[in-house]
């Protein structure tokens, strides 16, 4: 934490000394303040929100994985549920039957999931649109069928239940504080591997394909590839954060991975915005605190507050949030380099 | 006579650009007006204006009307009959069923003027059960035409009805434009490439250049001038 | 060979509710583009609509014939004021608009009529015929269904509205240019497909029973029929509803029972569409570059 203010500081006194702050530093400037803020909430908020805002930063997680798949592949997904589902089970049966420690799960949770995710992609490279979303919409269904049915693996209708993994004792941390910092851990890997990725050549590849397939695929751009290697990615992503899940609730069961979660994770990602990796940030906090918000405003009918919030949304931010916000604070910050230029030329 | 459609300063948008920049023009009652241009130029643009299809600035007049504030549907049922770049067929429909949808507006006369485009175009009569798609590209321009007299206009807007055709059939849908002008009692605004055989059915034309009107006049007189047969007529 | 014929013909009076159901949804598929995923629970608040004027003394016949006319409404002030400020904006957010509309449709069922299960009456009297191959109310759900699906295809052939609005859903274009108001065609979509599910609620209630979650699966069934006949196509979804009506009762007669039922019949229509993606009556979408 101390070299982390050093750098702020440092970073304060170039300020002064010029003013050409770039966009790029302004940026640099608040992810690190941002960083900051967030690993040093848990310690002074109490357990439970710890809980909850680890749970935002899971689900940001599995909202990323659909973005990846939607939003920037344009392939809709009605089922990420069941992977969510996949990667919890996984870390579970691994700790529970085969007594790997909960670090070690996340790797083959990951892995499972992604092939998992291939296979399921390369039939997908058929269907389109509303045909899709019914064939990830039959799968989101068979998911809790499919883990009551295995109960010998998957302990059933009663589930299995976890023990919740134990921070190193040097460190002198709770076990709610500990695994919000791996989630914090894994969300900021999630967002650079997002990022790399999206603004790399596989992330144009995705976006081509998904506005002018018919140009990509002209272009020499292996179509078939790149949907199923999308389909891999994102469902690795919410399969990590499936098993992430597990260690903060400690308890998997198959009423917890209905459709409903798989129509969570698809309202996350259009409040927050479904093209932006910021707005699953945001379809996290929506998708944690919102059913609870409309629970406390009206107890006799909160899902109709929760769709009324839906709503709301999507008339004001057809885009997402992150996605109306995005483009207007760009064209400010262009503005303002653009005025600085000016004056720089009038002055220089 | 006073022209039946009037632009005065128009400018017209394609998305966010403006490509009309501040057009005026005339089409005379009865006469056939015709908008030459290179790609482009802003010809196509202008007829959407018109119909309230795109974005413009400026006044459109038809016959004491204003038409610039108002949706296409309304300044259909006005009387402009606009034949859209490209025919519009309702390629899933009927022959008789994209007439009788030319018709939704008049449709107390609808049979009577079906009959009567089956008089101008026999051929469609011949296909009147047929879909729209499974026509080839003139019979899809007759169609198009005659789907928009059904509407009765007193003033009908063709975008480049000659597109992708054969000569020969060009000649045809020509003669009877030509035709139907006289006996309906319709003003044509037309916008074609083929600046030859408009001109020479033309009463008046202009001359479109990156949205700007850099020449206008009778056909005849555009039609003589040297520095136009070089640059739009090829002699 | 009896009781397989007992079960395709229930198979069948269970099919053409999908097949109603089906058919709404590739109404509004073709219009707006949109798959409505609320189409279910508007029809079990008509449902309850009905539900509310039979118990308030009405007789039944008449009831239903309200319920149609308030929901063709409903369904167009839907349309106008719900749908209409997205229709520009992506997919998604219409997508996410239609889930809004379920969720609150269902909560508001739930805290006005409570999520008792109620008793729903049915016009047909339940007495098995032709030597006990069906009953006489899954004969009356059928003819229902026929009757509605007669009077549709009258209204799109030979009506100027019916066939505007055929017009406005394939080329809202051109439609306006022969001075058709595409908006308002929109809007009567809506409404008949919403009337189209209150006669399907109406129907399926004496069976299910009258709750608010009573729509859920036959939304899905639904929307798996409309598949599989082709989301495109309005005779595709009918067939498409009966298929998968079918299919569903001989999965649960002979295949597997309860829970399961609904993932064994969806596998099945998702290796049909395996084989045929756009379904089996679907047009591939030929797209011009």
């Amino acid at each position: 934490m101390e070299k982390g203010s050093a750098a702020v500081a440092r970073t304060a006194v170039n300020v002064g000394r010029t003013d050409t702050m770039t966009a790029s530093t302004w940026r640099w400037l608040a992810t690190a303040v941002a960083i900051a803020i967030a690993a040093a909430l848990p310690f002074w908020l109490r357990n439970y929100h710890v809980f909850e805002l680890t749970m935002v930063m899971i689900y940001a997680i599995a909202v990323l994985g659909l973005n990846i798949l939607t939003g920037f592949n344009g392939q809709i997904s009605l089922g990420h549920g069941g992977f969510f589902a996949a990667g919890a089970y996984t870390a579970a049966i691994l700790m529970h039957r085969y007594g790997v420690p909960y670090w070690a799960t996340l790797a083959p949770a990951g892995l499972i999931c992604f092939v998992l995710g291939v296979l399921f992609g390369l039939p997908a490279l058929r269907f389109e649109g509303p045909y899709l979303a019914l064939v990830t919409l039959a799968m989101a269904l068979a998911t809790p069928q499919l883990l009551k049915y295995f109960d010998t693996w998957t302990g059933g209708q009663q589930g299995i239940n976890l023990v919740k993994p134990m921070p190193p004792a040097a460190l002198g941390l709770n076990q709610d504080r500990w695994i919000y910092l791996i989630a914090l851990l894994a969300l900021l890997i999630a967002i650079r591997v997002a990022a790399n990725m999206l603004n790399g050549r596989t992330g144009r590849a995705w976006v081509a394909i998904r506005d002018h397939p018919i140009a990509a695929a002209a272009m020499g751009i292996d179509t078939a590839r790149y949907k199923t290697l999308a389909f891999g990615t994102s469902t690795l992503f919410t399969g990590v954060a499936g098993a992430l899940s597990a260690f903060a609730v400690g308890y998997v069961s198959p009423e917890s991975y209905s459709l409903f979660l798989s129509v969570s994770f698809l309202v996350g990602s259009a409040v927050g915005g479904i093209s932006t990796i910021g707005g699953a940030i945001v379809g996290g906090f929506f998708i944690q605190f919102v059913p609870n918000f409309a629970n406390d405003i009206s107890d006799a009918a909160p899902w109709a507050i929760y769709g009324l919030a839906m709503l709301v949304c999507m008339y004001t931010m057809p885009h997402g949030v992150v996605g109306t916000i995005k483009p207007v604070l760009m064209h400010l910050v262009q503005r303002a380099a653009a005025a600085r230029g000016n004056r720089a030329q009038r002055s220089g | 006579m006073a022209p039946i459609l009037q632009l005065r300063a128009l400018k017209a948008f394609y998305g966010q650009s403006e490509v009309v920049h501040g057009i005026d023009l005339a089409v005379e009652e009865g006469g056939m007006t015709v908008l030459l241009g290179a790609n482009g130029a802003g010809k196509t643009t202008t007829l959407r204006a018109i119909c309230g299809m795109v974005r413009s600035e400026g006044e459109i007049v038809f016959a004491d009307k204003r038409l610039d504030r108002r949706a296409t549907e309304d300044i259909a049922a006005l009387g402009v009959a606009h034949v859209p770049e490209g025919r519009g067929t309702f390629v899933a429909l009927t022959v008789e069923e994209n007439l009788r949808l030319g018709g939704y507006t008049r449709l107390r006369n609808a049979p009577a003027n079906m009959e009567r485009m089956y008089g101008y175009f026999p051929i469609l009569a011949e296909r009147r059960r047929q879909q729209g798609g499974a026509l080839s590209g003139g019979e899809q321009q007759m169609l198009a035409i005659a789907r928009a007299l059904m509407m009765e206009p007193r003033l009908l807007v063709l975008d480049e009805p000659s597109f992708g055709l054969a000569p020969r059939i060009v000649e045809d849908i020509f003669k009877i434009v030509e035709r139907i002008k006289q006996e309906q009692h319709v003003s044509v605004l037309l916008v074609e490439q083929n600046a030859n055989l408009a001109l020479e059915l033309s009463d008046h034309a202009y001359l479109l250049e990156t949205g700007y009107v850099v020449a206008s006049g009778t056909a005849k007189a555009l039609a003589d001038d040297p520095q136009i047969r070089r640059a739009y007529l090829g002699y | 060979m009896h009781e397989l014929l007992q079960q395709v013909f229930s198979g069948l009076a269970a099919g053409s509710i999908y097949a109603s159901v089906a058919l709404a949804l590739v109404m509004i598929y073709r219009s707006t583009d949109l798959v409505n995923f609320a189409q279910g629970e508007m029809a079990m608040f008509s449902t309850y609509i009905a539900w509310t004027l039979v118990n308030a003394g009405l007789p039944f016949w008449g009831a239903f014939a309200i319920t149609l006319v308030v929901s063709f409404l409903g369904g167009m002030l839907i349309e106008r004021a719900l749908i209409r400020p997205v229709e520009n904006a992506p997919v998604l957010a219409a997508v996410v608009v239609t889930i809004a509309l379920l969720l609150i449709f269902n909560s508001v069922a739930g805290w006005i009529y409570s999520y008792t299960v109620q008793d729903f009456p049915s016009p047909f009297p339940d007495r098995p015929v032709f030597g006990a191959l069906i009953t006489t109310r899954d004969l009356g759900v059928i003819a229902v269904t026929l009757i509605m699906l007669l009077l549709l295809f009258l209204f799109f052939r030979f009506t100027s509205t019916g066939l505007a609005m055929r017009a406005a859903a394939q080329n809202p274009a051109s439609a306006r240019l022969c001075g058709i108001r595409v908006g308002h065609m929109l809007a009567i979509g809506w409404g008949l497909a919403a009337a189209i599910g209150a006669t399907a609620g109406i129907m399926v209630a004496p069976v299910l029973f009258l709750d608010p979650n009573m729509m859920g699966g036959v939304l899905l069934y639904a929307f798996a029929g409309a598949l599989l006949g082709g989301i495109t196509s309005p005779v595709g979804a009918v067939i498409g509803g009966l298929v998968v009506g079918v299919t569903e009762n001989l999965v649960g007669t002979y295949l597997i029972a309860s829970q399961l039922k609904l993932t064994v019949a969806l596998a099945l229509i998702v290796l049909v569409l395996v084989f045929k993606p756009n379904g089996l009556f679907g047009t591939a979408i030929v797209r011009r570059v």
